[in-house]
C-alpha cells in the first residue's frame, strides 16, 4: 500500500512529508523500545510508535524506513519534525492506540517484513 | 582509497543529540558507496555504541576508519567502565535509569547487538577509567 492508504487506515493527519505520500510500502513495525526496532534487520518501512523522542527519527533513519506513524493522538515538536524532513522521512500522527493502528494496518496487507 | 579516518566527539548526556555520529557515519559511508546491507550493520552496532556513551558514560570519542575490506569502529570514552562485561553482554541486562527506559532504550539489547552485527568486537575496560569497543566489520 502508499503512505497515503496507511494515513487513511490509520486516519493519521500527515505532519510532515506531504510530497511523499505516493511511496510503497509493504512491512511495518509496531514498538515503544527503540532497542527491539534495532535487533532485527527486517526490511520494514513503517514504524508505528508511541515515543515522540529525537531517538524514534534518528532509529527509524538507521533501519532505513520510510514513515513514522505516531499512536495516541501524540505530536512531536519542532526538531523532530525537521530530522525527519531533512531525510525524507514522513511523519504522521493518529488518535489510535498502538494496538489499534497496527491492527488495521496487519488487517489491511501490512505485515512484519523479513 | 587506501584509509579514511573519521572521527565524531560524542557529547555526555546529550540524548537529543546522540546518534549524531552514527548519523553523519551513515551518510558518508552511502556517499563513498559502501553496500546497503553492510551500512546498515555498521550502523546499528555503532549507533547502540554512540548511545551507550551518551547514556552510561558522560561520551567519548567515536573513530570510524575504512580500509577496502574492512571498516572499524572504536567507542572510546572515560566513563565509570563496566564492572562485570559477561553479565553486561547477557540479553535484557541493563542499569539504565527509568528515565531512560521511557526514551526508548535501557532494553539491555545494546552490547549483544554490537557483538551480533559486527564480525569482531573486543571490549576494553577498566572500572573508574574507561571503555574502548573496537568494533570490526568485513566489507
Ligand atoms: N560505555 C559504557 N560505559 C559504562 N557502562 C556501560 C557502557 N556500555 C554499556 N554499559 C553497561 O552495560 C549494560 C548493558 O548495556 P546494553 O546492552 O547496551 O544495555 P542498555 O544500554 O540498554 O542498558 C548497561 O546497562 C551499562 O550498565
Ligand atoms: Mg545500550
Amino acid at each position: 500500500m502508499t503512505l497515503r492508504e496507511v494515513a487513511n487506515i490509520t486516519q493519521a493527519q500527515i505532519i510532515s512529508g506531504q510530497e511523499l505520500l505516493d511511496t510503497e510500502v509493504i512491512s511495518a513495525c509496531g514498538s515503544d523500545m527503540m532497542s527491539d526496532v534495532l535487533a532485527h534487520v527486517k526490511n520494514q518501512s513503517v514504524l508505528v510508535t508511541g515515543l515522540i523522542n529525537p531517538q524514534v527519527v534518528r532509529t527509524a533513519l538507521m533501519m532505513d524506513m520510510k514513515c513514522i506513524c505516531f499512536v495516541r493522538g501524540k505530536i512531536p515538536d519542532e526538531k523532530v519534525i525537521e530530522i525527519a524532513s531533512e531525510n525524507n522521512i514522513v511523519i504522521m500522527a493518529t488518535k489510535n492506540t498502538m494496538f489499534e493502528a497496527c491492527g488495521k494496518l496487519f488487517s489491511r496487507g501490512l505485515r512484519g517484513g523479513d | 582509497m587506501t584509509e579514511i579516518v573519521w572521527r565524531f566527539d560524542v557529547e555526555g548526556n546529550n540524548f537529543e543529540l546522540a546518534g549524531h555520529a552514527s548519523q553523519q557515519t551513515k551518510s558518508r559511508l552511502k556517499q563513498i558507496g559502501v553496500n546497503n546491507d553492510i551500512i546498515r550493520k555498521v550502523i546499528i552496532a555503532m549507533y547502540e555504541g554512540e548511545i551507550n556513551m551518551v547514556i552510561h558514560a558522560n561520551g567519548g570519542v567515536a573513530t570510524v576508519t575504512v580500509q577496502p575490506n574492512l571498516i572499524t569502529v572504536v567507542l572510546a570514552d572515560t566513563g565509570k567502565g563496566i564492572e562485570n562485561v559477561e553479565l553486561a553482554m547477557k540479553e535484557g541486562y541493563s542499569t539504565a535509569t527509568t528515565e531512560i527506559r521511557e526514551l526508548g532504550f535501557g532494553a539491555g539489547m545494546g552490547l549483544p547487538n554490537m557483538k551480533k552485527y559486527s564480525d569482531d568486537m573486543t571490549i576494553d575496560t577498566t572500572v573508574g577509567e574507561g571503555t574502548t569497543i573496537t568494533m570490526k566489520f568485513k566489507i
